[in-house]
């Protein structure tokens, strides 16, 4: 990058080359995609705030030891410093164990973006990798998979999760796995519909003909294609993932106390609100803002990676 | 998001139009080939009415705890523990127990609630008319205040109305339910005083009013007990508008996404060219025609706040059956747990097979193919 910018030949400008309509390298084509991409990106005010949430959400769950003030797990004085209001020293209040809201807020960053995360790292995969597999091979087993996406989606998300949160016991982890399990459908639906119509192009024939198995045909070349699609809308699920997991926190079979998850923070703050209504306030808006950034990223990246879909 | 994807994602078990397989002689008639595709519609319902009934047969063994121990203790002999390990059927092999399963529940019996000692099914018919008020209710707000603002929204797509439907959109997508029904609890019914607080109705008018229905608006006004009616009026105004927000964020978006669909048609200029006022234009011709797919995404919306009214009846205290649902969580009572699941499943795949049918039966594209 820097040679271009510092040689002295009437060699063209770093945008010039990037937006060369006959790019000379392969490099040289997909960073000028990713330059147009970016440029649609950054046109759009409310998708670089929902980007600069979520940034911000990463930034603080890394640094959440250093940003904290408190403890997020141990109260102070239970006599003195209950349900205290906002002030200098605890910015958020305090809660019914004395514990700084703030701190709590701050910690319970990393939960949200470790449900998050995995989710998305549980769900993808396997949704792809069924959706092309139908897709592609077509006949009996597209019509087993796709019955198989037809149960799950026969039930409400959040019902089913609750279900199975139920028959493996309460916790983040099996949270997590009730959420991923019920997710995946729609991305296999996705991938599987992507597949069907890049089946017969021509230049998965050509690798048929130069004899690429069916695994290289699908993980080289359909998988690959399918995947910005997906992407997009996992983004746009996010929100729903977090919103998911906030619900099962707040009726107790997400993340147990004391760990600082948002939505068990409202279910224990929930008993006070009549008159400390901050201590239910401060997570509920983080929930808010955290998924509302989410949904921008989402709507942006639509935009960017899929303008087919948008509108 | 457009219609396709979002029909595409819905749960209709026939998403894809099942005619395409069974299209057979050319001079078939519409009817009979609408005939068809009903009975191809009917199978995939049925084998998903299956799918359900294993899933929750499954999650059923996924529990740890074993079922003859919860009944014998832990301290019975070997020989009990092999009896009633029989007479519990957990002998036989898992498609026979499968087999089981499916006649129980088909034949209604969800079995016995651990917590009220009452069969699933008499429990679930309790308290499904407090969940079917409030989501209709729920529905009907949604779709009054959703379909004209999705419609100005469109007409004047860029203007201030637009972005504020769009933020209505986007707030709706983004906060947790459960926190802007205590938030309106606090605001509204502890600061404001305009409403009453959680639960469906005073404690003095309990038992008042004779369960006919067992939806407490319709009952107390049959009777004439117009008190009690203003009551519980004041109960549901606030979750009821809290689900009505939920739906009109998703309405009035997809409202407008076919309104703007429709305003770019030909007809709609020829409609302006041969005079019409702009607002015939608009309501009578383009919304008349937008009007199909919007009625499945209106089901398909009530279908929704059945998942939306498990966490706001936990936070109204509203005996619904998402009440009941959470409450047998939080008590491990894993027969209620099934049995309502199953019973929401079923009522989730009713209602997107009424908007399947709704718009093959309204929209004569879909007959004439």
């Amino acid at each position: 990058m820097t040679d271009t910018a510092t040689s002295s030949a009437p060699k063209p400008s770093l945008r010039q080359w990037l937006l060369s309509p006959e790019p000379a390298s392969r490099s040289q084509a997909r960073l000028g995609r990713l330059y147009v991409g970016w440029k649609t990106f950054i046109g759009n005010p409310l998708a670089v705030m929902g980007l600069v949430i979520v940034l911000a959400l990463i930034f603080v769950a890394i640094f959440a030891d250093v940003l904290a003030t408190h403890s997020p797990t141990v109260g102070g004085d239970l006599r003195t410093q209950r349900l205290l209001p906002p002030s200098a020293e605890f910015w958020f209040g305090t809660d019914d164990q004395a514990r700084d809201i703030y701190s709590r807020i701050v910690y319970g960053s990393r939960l949200t973006l470790m449900v998050v995360a995995l989710v998305t790292v549980i769900a993808m995969p396997i949704g792809l990798l069924f959706g092309a597999l139908a897709g592609y091979v077509g006949g009996w087993v597209d019509a087993v998979f796709m019955r198989l996406t037809d149960i799950f989606l026969a039930f409400p998300r959040l019902v089913l999760a609750l279900a199975f949160v139920a028959a493996l016991g309460p916790g983040i982890e099996n949270a997590i796995i009730a959420i991923a399990i019920t997710i995946w459908p729609p991305y296999a639906r996705l991938a599987r519909a992507e597949t069907m119509t890049i089946r017969n192009s021509d230049f998965i024939h050509a690798v048929r003909l130069q004899g690429g198995s069916t695994a290289r045909i699908l993980f080289r070349h359909v998988v690959p294609l399918c995947t910005s699609s997906v992407i997009v809308r996992v983004t746009l699920d996010m929100a729903g993932i977090i919103l998911t997991a906030a619900g099962l926190g707040f009726l107790g079979l997400g993340a147990q106390p004391p760990s600082p998850e948002w939505g068990a923070m409202i279910a224990s703050g929930r008993r006070f609100i009549m008159d400390q209504w901050w201590v239910a306030a401060v997570p509920g808006m983080a929930i808010f803002i955290v998924s509302l950034g989410f949904n921008l990223l989402g709507d942006g990246l639509r935009d960017v990676l899929d303008p087919k879909a948008s509108r | 998001m457009s219609i396709q994807e979002t029909i595409q994602d819905q749960p209709i078990p026939g998403g894809r139009p099942p005619a395409s397989g069974v299209r057979g002689a050319t001079t078939m008639s519409g009817l009979a080939n609408w005939l068809r595709a009903l009975a191809a519609l009917m199978v995939m319902v049925a084998v998903t009415l299956l799918g359900l009934l294993a899933m929750t047969f499954v999650i059923g063994r996924l529990v740890p705890i074993d079922p003859v121990i919860a009944v014998v203790g832990d301290k019975a002999s070997a020989e009990t523990y092999a009896r009633v390990r029989q007479e519990m059927g957990l002998d036989l092999p898992l498609y026979e127990q499968f087999w089981i399963y499916c006649k129980k529940m088909v034949t209604g019996d969800l079995g016995t609630s651990v917590l009220t000692n009452n069969p699933v099914l008499t429990d679930i018919a309790r308290f499904f008319p407090a969940t079917l008020e409030l989501a209709t209710l729920g529905t009907i707000i949604g779709t009054i205040i959703g379909v004209p603002l999705g419609v100005f929204a469109a007409v004047r797509a860029g203007s201030w109305l637009d972005h504020v439907v769009r933020v209505i959109g986007l707030v709706g997508y983004s906060v947790p339910i459960f926190w802007l029904g205590l938030m309106g609890l606090l605001l509204f019914y502890a600061k404001l005083g305009w409403v009453a607080g959680p639960g469906r109705i005073d404690i003095t008018y309990d038992y008042l009013v004779t369960p006919v229905t067992g939806m407490l608006l319709v009952d107390s006004l049959l009777q004439g007990q117009y008190d009690a009616f203003w009551n519980a009026v004041s109960h549901i105004a606030l979750p009821a508008c809290l689900l009505g927000y939920f739906s009109l964020a998703y309405i009035s978006r997809m409202t407008r996404s076919f309104m703007l669909n429709e305003l770019a048609q030909e007809y709609v200029t020829t409609a302006r060219v041969k005079g019409l006022s702009e607002r015939r234009v608009v309501w009578r011709h383009a919304l008349r025609n937008a009007a199909v797919p919007l009625i499945t995404v209106i089901v398909l919306s009530y279908a929704n706040l059945l998942e939306g009214s498990v966490l706001t009846e936990t936070v109204f205290a509203w005996p619904g059956l998402g009440a009941y649902l959470t409450n047998s969580l939080q008590n491990a009572d894993m027969n209620a747990v099934l049995g309502a699941t199953l019973v929401i499943g079923v009522v989730f795949v009713a209602l997107n097979l009424l908007s399947d049918l709704v718009y093959r039966l309204l929209d004569p594209r879909t007959r004439s193919r």
